[in-house]
């Protein structure tokens, strides 16, 4: 199956597909998670609430700007300080610079995807500045030195003979694989690094603009330590992620608890309202808002919908592509059907062309998404910028032997006659390949990937076409119309 | 509703690789009473362009469908997914074209998927068709979610004298086919129709009965290749057969 020219996302998934860990715990994750949110939403007390969620996302998007203005106001009138940042490199500069003001040496970070897109890690790390993560999670993929590949089970790639192992090597202990061992391993270890922290960085789950506060949710209580126990807190959300009103919080909140992990609440929900009162000492709380892109996505009615996510993983709980290749395929911050439509419109439609082809359009994450993101409309509304290239996305056209290929067949399938032609070459044609089994189990080229691990039924001597042809046979005048289009046989 | 004449829409893949599915089709509506006739101009509905992102020359299957089928009393197909493209990507490649959309939306009411036309329309669930084995149903993407045709199929199956349907898991787990990602992606489209097998197999059933052909192809190129002996029918097969025990 090793064909010349696979692409990064096939390599990585033929990897994905072949680690026995991953395929476990992605299956038993899906059944739990994924099948468990879809008959959740069957049961909900208030069906309609998903509905609601959804129109009050989108009319959050039409009014955006001055939404994110009237909790910029609040934000600030409580002390925090707002930077919008129109780039992923902005947003980096201006924590670095917030890092080296407070003479950070240690950064601890919460769990945030937002920090990873606009790759604010490394940007620390090379001004000398020790980053921790402190989600367990991101903590052990952060000491596997790999990037997480689920959105809220960031290491389910790894089983626990591998963190095991990982944590004797990095941490010093005695090997174990008993998971409260290693848990209370790493929370020792973390302790020491809230407590020395000089900033901490997390991301933002919602943000009020009625309130002015950003919420933050966790399990793990790690968030908690992370905002108030250094003295400088930074939160960095993605422009999209606020929400007008209180009322609307709430229920955007309880959706996104559900679709995560089925929980009515998370153990924890962390509300951050500015810096902290503390007398005798500085506290500072920054808001940086990311633009990164989502302007262009806002902009265009092909994709605004895909700002509605509320980043909760659901999708990726459900999609069978996903459950087979795992989040490393994706390449990118964010994975599964969420991120093969937001990856290609945040980083480039031609970068990411295997995610916007690599699925099968099969309608589960549609389904099982809180807000019901119609996530299929906008792969294949992606596949069409492939098709054709487009300047408004600074889009080349991907394929173009494809692109002649469709065109031929829309030749064909305009010209009855010239098709039924075909359809007898083609028949002719394959003869060759035709094995004892009546299977055609070899083919050449691009065919290849269908006969490399299934067999093919050969086209049939007789259309169904010919066939009802030969048992209804034309009456005089329609006959004379048909056989000027169809070039059917007489047989 | 049983006399108006149904024309029938015979996917593509089914014309040129599975005609026997299309008589079936033919033998079970004349067992029926219901007369029918075939637009022999008919080709492709679109969906592989469609899918793989060009427009264009989908609309331009479209248009061809629709000058074909437009005087259609009703439009009858044996593929789920082939009755989706009709109902849901015809209004969005015409959106912006009023006239054609009109056409289209009005073609698209009157098209129907096998099952959901004989449950749905005629009112019907027993169709005089006996089979004498055990089988499992796959349900078909654009099939359940796209047209929430789930039940529909599994009444007919239930109404098959001798017909005993076994539930496989995870019955509506896409298959891996999804057009040309079969062929552009076959790594992955593999290990999703073999999960798929293993399902069917953990069954037990004798055969798997689906409602479109392009899954169905899959899943019966991968039991081939794996060398499982379990049979790959259409519901229509099924529905075709009246006393002649299992099988085709
Ligand atoms: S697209 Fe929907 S299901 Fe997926 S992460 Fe976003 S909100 Fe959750």
């Amino acid at each position: 199956m090793n064909r010349p020219s696979q692409s990064n996302y096939t390599r990585e998934a033929i990897k994905g597909i072949a680690s026995t860990t991953l395929q476990t715990n992605l299956r038993s994750f899906q059944e739990r998670l994924g099948q468990g949110a879809m008959r959740m939403w069957v049961e909900l007390a208030d069906p309609e609430k998903r509905r609601r969620v959804k129109a009050s996302r989108m009319r959050t998007l039409d009014h955006l700007d001055i939404i994110l203005a009237s909790l910029a106001e609040k934000v600030r009138a409580r002390g925090g300080r707002v930077y919008f940042a129109e780039t992923a490199q902005d947003a980096s500069d201006y924590i670095l610079a917030v890092a080296r003001k407070n003479q950070v040496k240690r950064v601890v970070k919460g769990k945030s995807m937002t920090s990873i897109e606009i790759g604010v890690d490394p940007v620390l790390e090379a001004a000398g500045i020790e980053v921790v993560e402190t989600d367990l999670g991101e903590y052990i993929v952060q000491l596997a030195g790999e990037p997480p590949s689920h959105i809220i089970a960031p290491c389910i790639h790894l089983d626990r003979r591998q963190i095991g192992r990982l944590f004797a090597d990095q941490l010093g202990i005695d090997y174990s694989e008993d998971p409260p061992t290693l848990t209370r391993a790493a929370r020792h270890a973390l302790r020491e690094k809230l407590l020395s922290a000089e900033m901490g960085l997390t991301g933002c789950n919602l943000a009020c603009a009625e309130t002015g506060q950003i919420s933050l949710v966790s399990n793990e209580g790690n968030i908690r330590m992370a905002t108030t126990m250094p003295p400088v807190h930074v939160a960095v959300m993605g422009m999209e992620r606020v929400v007008a009103t209180m009322a609307e919080h709430r229920e955007t909140l309880q959706l996104l608890t559900r679709g995560a992990v089925l929980q009515k609440i998370s153990t924890y929900v962390s509300f951050v309202g500015g810096p902290a009162d503390t007398p005798g000492e500085t506290r500072e709380f920054h808001l940086v808002i990311v633009d990164n892109g989502r302007s262009k996505i806002l902009a265009d009615p092909e994709f605004r919908e895909v700002l509605a996510c509320i980043r909760c993983g659901a999708c990726l709980n459900i999609c069978p592509v996903y459950g087979k290749i795992g989040g490393h395929a994706y390449a990118s911050a964010y994975c599964g059907p969420i991120g093969a439509v937001v990856s290609p419109l945040l980083e480039g439609i031609n970068k990411h062309a295997d995610l916007c082809k690599g699925e099968t359009l099969c309608g589960a994450c549609k389904e099982v998404c809180p807000v019901e993101n119609d996530l299929p409309r906008m792969l294949s509304a992606l596949r069409h910028k492939l098709a054709y290239g487009s300047d408004q996305w600074d889009t080349r056209q991907m394929n173009p032997a494809e692109a002649f290929a469709f065109r031929l067949w829309r030749h064909l399938v305009t010209r009855p006659a010239l098709y039924r032609a075909g359809l007898r070459l083609a028949a002719l044609l394959q003869r060759p390949f035709i094995g004892k089994n009546r299977m055609i189990s070899r083919m050449v080229g691009p065919a290849a990937g269908w006969t490399d691990s299934r067999d093919l039924p050969p086209i049939a001597r007789q259309s169904f076409a010919a066939r009802w042809r030969q048992k209804h046979p034309p009456t005089p005048d329609v006959a004379k119309k048909t056989a000027e289009n169809s070039g059917e046989e007489k047989v | 509703m049983a006399n108006t004449t149904v024309s029938l829409f015979i996917q593509c893949l089914v014309d040129s690789m599975f005609p026997e599915v299309g008589e079936a089709m033919v033998t079970l509506f004349d067992r029926l009473g219901i007369p029918c006739r075939f637009p022999p101009d008919q080709t492709c509905c679109g969906q592989p362009a469609f899918n793989s992102g060009y427009r264009r020359e989908a609309a331009d299957a479209a248009r061809h469908f629709i000058a074909v089928f437009e005087d259609a009393e009703v439009i009858v197909c044996p593929s789920g997914s082939c009755v989706h493209m009709v109902r849901h990507a015809y209004p969005l490649l015409f959106a912006d074209e009023p006239a054609m959309l009109a056409r289209a939306e009005a073609v698209a009411a009157r098209t129907f998927e096998l099952s959901q036309y004989l449950v749905d329309q005629l009112g019907l669930v027993e169709v005089g068709a006996s089979y004498h084995g055990t089988v499992t149903y796959h349900d078909s993407c654009h099939l359940s979610r796209g047209l929430g045709v789930i039940d529909q199929p599994r009444q007919l199956l239930k109404g098959v004298e001798g017909l005993t349907l076994i539930e496989m898991r995870d019955s509506d787990t896409c298959c891996g086919f999804g057009g040309t990602f079969s062929v552009n992606y076959p790594e992955i489209s593999t290990a999703m129709v073999d999960t798929k097998i293993d399902n069917i197999l953990a069954s037990g059933a004798g055969a798997v009965v689906g409602c479109d052909i392009s899954c169905l192809m899959n899943i019966l190129g991968r039991l081939s290749r794996r060398g499982e002996p379990v049979q790959v029918l259409h519901l229509a097969q099924v529905l075709a057969g009246a006393g002649q025990g299992g099988g085709q």
